[in-house]
């Protein structure tokens, strides 16, 4: 018996470039909280970065709010503290979580901030048009390492992964229906541990950037399958 | 009885449902939509409404729905 497979109602349009792995999550979280009833229940906490696309009608409703640059995980911390009832969770970009906000993403981590931290990495600076991020591979061509980059990059999950107010860390990715799946359940766990036990978790989404990349999509999943989950391993790394 | 619904002005031709298809059902139309895209073209006869496109589409082209009878 074939199922129901229906968009949720919230997505009007998606407006990410062709093969963004931005659109897929955002999908997937807008699923998860119809399906778990926190439609009107939930604030997305965004900073700087192809994640800021989720404002006004070009993806979803209402809930969201943007803030500083890199600073979502204290601000969302804010929001929980004063409702409590809210499912709060951030949603940032590597350049965001990783360069300029990397004190908040780890602050909140270490405090174990009643929040859920989802981040989307794809290896470089995506909106301001394919800049070197701290994540860009060895080697990796961008606009400001025209040569490859020189140097190496950082890996959070280790470290977010020793911390013991973390109650969930996870790394996925969104190249295949498998891999998609298993994104989902991650979400729908962040989802429970925080509305049920008040606790912090963390999910990475390495996701292909083809604009930037200068590949096609289904090339880029292909250099994230061989090349990217190699520096970055997916799994469940605590929780 | 579940039936397949297609959006092909949504499509930005990023090809994974021709990808992930098991079926081989989906193939670019050779037509484009008004955002310059070329988009798929399902084939009914081969498609089992797996809902592996709905799954792997960025851009929500593909929904299977419960036919009003």
């Amino acid at each position: 018996m074939a199922k129901e497979f229906k968009a949720p109602k919230n997505i009007k349009y998606v407006g990410f470039c062709p093969g963004c792995g931005h659109s897929i999550f955002v999908r997937l979280m807008q699923e998860v909280l119809e399906e778990k009833g926190y439609l009107d229940k939930n604030v997305c906490v965004v900073g700087v970065g192809c994640s800021a696309n989720v404002h006004g009608d070009n993806v979803y409703g209402d809930n969201k709010m943007e803030c500083h640059h890199g600073r979502p995980p204290v601000a969302g911390n804010g929001m929980k503290r004063v409702r409590p009832d809210v499912f709060v969770w951030t949603y940032q970009g590597d350049g965001d979580a990783y360069a300029i906000g990397m004190g908040e993403t780890i602050l909140a981590a270490e405090q174990g901030f009643p929040i859920s931290v989802f981040v989307i990495n794809n290896c470089n600076y995506g909106m301001t048009g394919g800049q070197m991020a701290p994540t860009t591979l060895h080697g990796q061509v961008t606009t400001t390492t025209t040569k490859g980059r020189a140097d190496y990059p950082i890996n959070v999950m280790p470290l977010i992964q020793s911390i013991d107010n973390v109650a969930f860390a996870a790394r996925a990715t969104v190249t295949s229906p498998a891999e998609i799946r298993k994104l989902k359940k991650y979400i729908e766990k962040a989802v429970d541990l925080q509305m049920n036990e008040g606790k912090y978790s963390f999910v990475e989404i390495v996701s292909p950037c083809p604009t930037n990349w200068h590949k096609s999509p289904v090339d880029s999943c292909k250099w994230i399958d061989e090349e990217v989950t190699k520096v970055f391993p997916l799994g469940v790394f605590k929780g | 009885m579940i039936k397949m619904v297609t959006h092909p002005e949504r499509c930005k031709s990023c090809r994974y449902c021709e990808r992930d298809c098991p079926k081989d059902a989906i193939k670019p139309s050779g037509k484009m939509n008004a955002q310059g895209y070329e988009y798929m073209s399902v084939d009914e006869d081969l498609c089992i409404l797996c809902g592996t496109c709905y799954t792997v589409c960025p851009d929500l082209v593909f929904e299977l729905l419960e036919a009003e009878a």
